[in-house]
């Protein structure tokens, strides 16, 4: 039984089945990053994916655009407990990118320009899960909020979304990123709060 | 993870005019390195239950944990924790979290401390980590306030200045009588002026506002400090 905090509640907010337990509703986007806000050129803009035999698989960023693109619509959850609902972004599928992608490894590093990294399942890219996003509400995405591009992972902790994304890494085994070497889920699940590592 | 634990409300005082510190005894608490934070959750009587992140003044293995809570106009539980709240009440708290927004006394290198507002908490925890120990690292801060009344823990900083500990003010609002600057924020000249120099290659952590750690870190950047050595911590939400 939880203690009770006198008094406490009279400034509740309404209840919402699309908010993950522990989180709150916000309407505007918060920002996280754990440094500064790298400047990031389109001209010199790349992704890369590189695979266990070394081969790497490249898209400037003219490449990339002439990609199909999505639209997508969806709920982001943060671990620092806000969530934003009915976001609307538009970028390349990761299925589009990997078609072309021959691996046996099953867990993929992301890498970001700046230095970040998060780890995440390959099968957690795939089927229509995860995006290359470049868009965010009709305009090019800032900076701030990890423009000229960024993942877009939305079913994991936001964390997972990795700004300023340049490129992914397979691995054989599900080996820590940035923040999950420094305390958060490694996989990181809101609907199952995974929000913290064991120590 | 830990568990949830249950925390006292020892003292609780108003520090600047929006803004209140919280001391709490948490029985079970292991401790915490500098610069973490905690999740703080508080139930209401039918159950309802909400929790946020606060970051920590207080460091080291025992003893009280110490937060600063500002009342933001449209928030949900800083209202409650600023005016409402009083010594004796309970609510859980877990923790700590985070292994990245730290300082170690292992650390050997200059450490710049750029705060603003309520972004002091983290950097207080540091100061006096830094102060208690033997560490020879030279610690500076640089803390931006509206006016003087907005200064949390102005007391306390002026009695840890010292040879190792170097602070300055920036104020945005009103400075005190005689200040030799006009009210203004952080700008390439203070920075140059109040900012250990690239040169020496300092950590730097920076906390406060989104807008407030954006512009500091990117002038840090314009002016040579290395990217891998700024650290920042943002708030936000409500």
């Amino acid at each position: 039984m939880a203690v009770i905090s006198r008094g406490f509640g009279s400034r509740r907010r309404g209840s919402n089945p699309d908010l993950p337990p522990g989180q709150y509703l916000t309407t505007d986007f918060p920002v996280l990053s754990a440094g500064p806000t790298p400047e990031i050129d389109r001209a010199e803009w790349q992704f890369v994916i590189r695979d266990e035999t070394g081969t790497r698989h490249e898209w400037s960023w003219d490449a990339m655009m002439a990609l199909p693109v999505e639209d997508v619509h969806t709920d982001i959850h943060c671990v620092t407990r806000w969530s934003k609902l009915g976001t609307t972004w538009r970028g390349v599928a990761l299925d589009t990118l990997f078609a072309e992608v021959e691996t046996s490894y099953d867990y993929a590093m992301i890498h970001s320009y700046g230095g970040y990294t998060t780890n995440v399942p390959l099968a957690d890219l795939l089927d229509g899960q995860a995006w290359i996003a470049f868009e965010f509400d009709g305009e090019p995405l800032v900076p701030e909020h990890g423009g000229p591009a960024r993942l877009l992972l939305p079913h994991l902790y936001f964390w997972k979304s990795a700004k300023w994304v340049r490129g992914i890494v397979m691995h054989s085994d599900d080996d820590p990123g940035f923040w999950e070497q420094n305390g958060y889920h490694t996989y990181g699940d809101p609907w199952k709060e995974q929000r913290y590592g064991d120590s | 993870m830990s568990a949830w634990l249950t925390a006292t409300v020892v003292a609780a005082e108003m520090a600047i005019p929006d803004g209140r510190l919280l001391t709490l005894d948490v029985p079970g608490w292991d401790g915490s390195l500098p610069g973490q934070h905690l999740d703080l959750r508080l139930t209401a009587e039918d159950g309802y239950q909400a929790v946020r992140s606060y970051s920590m003044a207080s460091y080291g293995p025992a003893g009280h944990v110490q937060l600063a809570v500002d009342r933001l106009p449209d928030g949900e539980v800083s209202p409650y924790l600023v005016e409402e709240l009083m010594p004796g009440d309970q609510f859980e708290v877990k923790g700590p979290i985070g292994r990245y927004f730290v300082w170690r006394t292992m650390q050997s290198e200059p450490v710049q401390l750029v705060a603003g507002g309520s972004g002091v908490v983290p950097l207080m925890a540091m100061i006096r980590a830094h102060d208690d120990s033997e560490s020879a690292a030279p610690f500076r801060m640089l803390y931006s306030v509206r006016s003087p009344e907005h200064a949390y823990y102005a007391g306390e900083l002026a009695t840890r200045v010292g040879e190792r500990f170097r602070l300055d003010w920036v104020y945005t609002g009103r400075t005190p009588n005689g200040w030799p600057r006009p009210p203004g924020r952080i700008d390439r000249e203070i920075v140059e002026e109040l900012i250990i120099a690239p040169g020496e290659r300092p950590t730097v952590y920076v906390c406060g506002a989104t807008g407030f750690v954006e512009a500091v870190a990117s002038l840090l950047v314009e002016l040579g400090h290395d990217p891998l050595r700024i650290k920042t911590e943002r708030y936000g939400g409500a």
